[in-house]
């Protein structure tokens, strides 16, 4: 195995640009410095605390569904203690098992998939990608995740009301989310709860976007073309105008949603619905309306969670196949016009809604062609993979399995974006499992590649990486086990977002089902061998080197971890572009985007 | 690690790929006449996707197997990324377009094209947690549909007038559709309360109710028997158990059970 000691050396001969340090003098006392700190690499860290936060909880979530889904009559032991109406005995009500899936859906989009490879990683690394001290707007920044952190204790808060969290899924389809408590047990305070957590959170996220934008247009270092930016920092600035256009969309429309629920208006909500024996006081609102606002952001959300998983995967690869990626300007073409796309397809989660049926070919088009650029990108994985002297570590690992579970996950899109065979597999379990191999499980690789590079960088220690590839094994065949039968469930027709199979013809699918409960349990407890490598090599792990990768972005270039301004009162002047890999550079077979000397290919 | 891996990756591809092609788990049998096409679309997607699907997934554990021997000198892709951008585009622009295009005409006979001039109407209203469906009776018209007298408790779940309209008295209202073999059925769906959905697998058809809209569906059976209609669209804690079957009979099975549900 081609593996190299993962302390090579410090610091490559770099050149520099002195400047007057200013502003970024160290903070003084705990709270400045590790609560509210204005430091990026600070924030960033609390980002990803939060995604670690939520994911265990999200996951927790999901063993209960699975459980329930598996053996609906059993008891599970404890639930009873923690929601004595939602699952009195241990046996959970069909309403618990619905919060249950809303909250799961809800906490793993926005608070994992949107917090922890955009918000979190982004954060950390996009100033010292592009040679900055901090972000542009360091204030705004500490703000963001504080407004960040309130939206999940609302969300969360949901948990302890009476009636407990809603029910309405991830999607929130009104009118179910915009009567109130006639709807349901769960659509009273609760719904409300989920409501203003959400535009919470939007409004965090702008925060975040139009910092990350600024950033990156503003105050790169010399020499940092938009040419010469890594690939994750494209991705994660793309990723940010992405955010900033679907956010927006959404923050309005739970505002709207807020105002039907708690003010009288319709604008979700038609006339003639007798809810409960009672007439429900509103008129003149659209369902559809809800469907096209939410699906405007839901489906650029897609790209949020996904997009940095590329920029990410693209960065690392070829630090460990030791050659350039292959065709870089093509892959940072592709991502921006999947970012321009991706305003393009929303109508595809509304097939079968009760749309105008002549929109869905306008959809359907656009949908099929975003898969263009995805495919070339991943096609240029793999060949970047090709004639390889692969280095396999456990990031390494990880960005070849979120390769394979993309290849999965993308495959199945053919089928949905088709409206004919929508039809048929709509609102299936084969949808449950594309996107969950799409932006759940390959942005979670991503997430664990970039945690595994990049955790050296962020806490100054090594991760175990003979834990780390146990890690890596089974939770990539775990992953399979749960989500590709789901497919098969799809095409026999096991409709989604039940809590329990009493249909006839889905009775033989009950020890399938039972089976994805098993697989998911397990995968679930092997997650904490990534559990306690996080925590044990962050106090206990070998000190990293400044570059113990020998890779060649900005962030390897300085310290690890970095001091508090990035670079130490310099600042970097970037020569190379960021693919500078298998050429013989001063020390090794790369040359680091700060290194003066130019290279020469081997 | 590199050949585990690459032993790991192909074995998965070629289970996954094996239950796909010899169709373990797949769709109960048609019993529609349009719902052909929708399982000829659904084969043809399956083939390009499958070849795609293990082409890829190969390709990447052959290369990784490869690279495991250090010997190896580092080479790049010949061609560099050309090649990989004209097959991306060949393989998924030209020929998965074509297939939507082809599959345009499934949707346009499903939900473009209006039902048939002797369709059976069937009007069709979905609430927590039930559906109910409403013949016209013989007179051929249905009554007008009233939200505000609406009356569970007497059954009355369309809300409708007889008192004071005619066309209301005869109108059949049943908690089974019911229909005749080989005759198409139009549905006119309406919601009482927020969004359900109309799917019968075996019949290839799906459609969400939308509050405060009346959307038509129609379809034709070909074969008789008892299917499962289930709810597809999140609708509240009995979501799962929303279910009505939908009676496929000889037509003139079907004209005597109208017969024998008249109020």
């Amino acid at each position: 195995m081609p593996e190299r000691p993962a302390n090579p050396g410090g610091h490559a001969p770099e050149a520099v640009e002195r400047v007057p340090a200013h502003g970024h003098a160290a903070p003084r006392g705990f709270l400045r410095t590790h609560v509210f700190s204005v430091d990026h690499k600070v924030i960033g860290k609390q980002y990803l605390d939060l995604a670690l936060l939520a994911v265990v909880i999200g996951m927790v979530l999901s063993w209960l569904m699975r459980l329930h889904l598996g053996w609906p009559k059993a008891a599970i032991p404890g639930l009873g203690a923690l929601s004595a109406g939602g699952a009195p005995g241990g046996v959970m009500t069909p309403e618990y098992y619905l919060s249950l899936m809303t909250m799961h859906g809800t906490i793993m989009v926005f608070f994992v998939l949107t917090t922890a490879p955009f918000a979190g990683f982004g954060n950390f690394l996009l100033p010292i990608q592009v040679g900055a001290e901090d972000m542009a707007f360091p204030r705004l920044n500490m703000m963001s995740f504080w407004v960040t952190f309130l939206a999940f204790l609302v969300l969360i808060a949901a948990f302890f009301v009476p009636e407990g969290p809603p029910l309405s899924g991830w999607t929130a389809y009104a009118p179910l989310s915009a009567v109130g408590r006639d709807a349901g047990p769960g659509q009273g305070l609760g719904q409300t709860l989920w409501a203003a957590s959400i535009g919470i959170f939007c409004i965090g996220q702008l925060l975040g976007s139009l910092n990350f934008i600024t950033t990156t247009l503003d105050l790169r270092a010399k020499g940092m073309s938009l040419a010469r930016m890594p690939f994750s920092t494209w991705a994660w600035f793309t990723t940010s105008i992405i955010g900033l256009i679907a956010f927006s969309v959404l923050l309005p429309a739970c505002v709207l949603l807020i105002l039907d629920r708690v003010a009288g208006t319709s604008f979700f909500v038609p006339a003639g619905l007798v809810i409960s024996d009672r007439l429900q006081p509103h008129a003149g609102g659209s369902p559809l309306l809800w469907q096209h606002l939410f699906w405007f952001f839901g489906h650029p959300e897609v790209y949020i969670a996904i997009l940095p998983g590329f920029g990410i995967v693209s960065h690392i690869l070829p630090a460990f196949t030791r050659k350039p990626l292959l065709g870089p300007r093509v892959v940072i073409a592709c991502f921006i016009a999947i970012g321009f796309l991706s305003y393009a397809v929303w109508g595809h989660h509304m097939f079968v809604s009760g749309m105008n049926p002549f929109s869905a070919t306008l959809f359907s088009v656009p949908t099929l062609v975003i898969t263009i650029p995805a495919t070339i990108v991943t096609l240029l994985w793999i060949g970047s993979v090709y004639g390889a002297r692969l280095r396999l570590t456990t990031a390494a690992l990880f960005c070849l399995g979120f390769v394979s579970v993309f290849v999965s996950g993308g495959i199945s899109g053919f089928f949905l974006a088709q409206p004919s065979i929508d039809i048929y597999l709509h609102a299936t379990y084969f949808v449950v499992a594309h996107f969950h191999f799409v932006m759940g499980v390959a942005a979670m690789f991503g997430i664990f590649a970039g945690a595994y590079f990049w955790f050296p960088k962020i806490y100054g220690r090594m991760m175990n990486e003979r834990l780390g590839k146990w890690h890596f094994a089974l939770t990539f065949i775990g992953v399979y086990c749960i989500f590709m039968p789901m497919h098969y469930l799809g095409l026999a027709g096991n409709v989604r977002r039940y809590s329990e199979f009493t249909d006839d013809y889905l009775q033989p699918l009950i020890p399938l089902h039972r089976f994805i409960t098993i697989a998911a349990l397990f995968t679930g407890a092997v997650q904490l061998l990534f559990f306690v490598n996080l925590f044990w090599s962050r106090f206990r792990g070998p000190r990293a080197s400044a570059n113990p990768w020998e890779a060649t972005s900005l962030e390897w270039s300085t310290s690890s971890p970095p001091p508090v301004d990035n670079f130490g009162g310099r600042r970097p002047v970037v020569e190379h572009g960021p693919n500078e890999y298998g050429v013989s550079g001063p020390t090794g077979d790369y040359l680091m985007q700060a290194a003066p000397e130019s290279g020469r290919p081997t | 690690m590199g050949k585990l891996f690459a032993v790991v990756v192909t074995a998965i591809t070629l289970v996954s790929a094996a239950i796909f092609a010899m169709h373990v788990w797949w769709l109960p049998p048609d019993i529609s006449r349009l719902g052909a096409g929708i399982d000829h679309q659904l084969s043809e997607t399956m083939v390009a996707a499958g070849v795609l699907f293990v082409l890829a997934q190969l390709a990447l554990a052959g290369f990784v197997w490869r690279s495991a021997d250090s010997t190896r000198p580092i080479r790049r892709f010949p061609g560099g990324a050309t090649p990989m951008v004209l097959l991306a585009t060949a393989l998924v622009g030209v020929e998965i377009l074509v297939l939507t295009f082809v599959g345009t005409k499934v949707w346009g006979r499903i939900f473009l094209a209006p039902a048939a001039p002797g369709a059976l109407h069937v009007d069709v209203q979905a609430e927590q947690f039930a559906f109910y469906f409403r013949y016209a009776g013989p007179d051929g018209t249905f009554g007008g549909a009233h939200p505000e007298m609406i009356d569970e408790a007497a059954t009355n779940f369309f809300g409708l007038d007889p008192a004071n309209d005619t066309t209301a008295r005869d109108d059949v209202v049943a908690a089974t559709l019911a229909i005749p073999v080989n005759r198409e059925v139009a549905l006119t769906l309406r919601a009482k309360d927020v969004s359900h959905a109309f799917y019968v697998p075996d019949l290839r058809i799906q459609q969400d109710f939308v509050p405060g809209l009346v959307v038509p569906l129609h379809f034709t059976a070909t074969q008789t028997g008892k299917f499962e209609i289930v709810c597809t669209q999140l609708c509240g804690l009995g979501h799962y158990n929303m279910r009505a079957y939908v009676e496929v009979m000889t037509p003139e099975a079907f004209d005597q059970w109208l017969i024998d549900q008249a109020p």
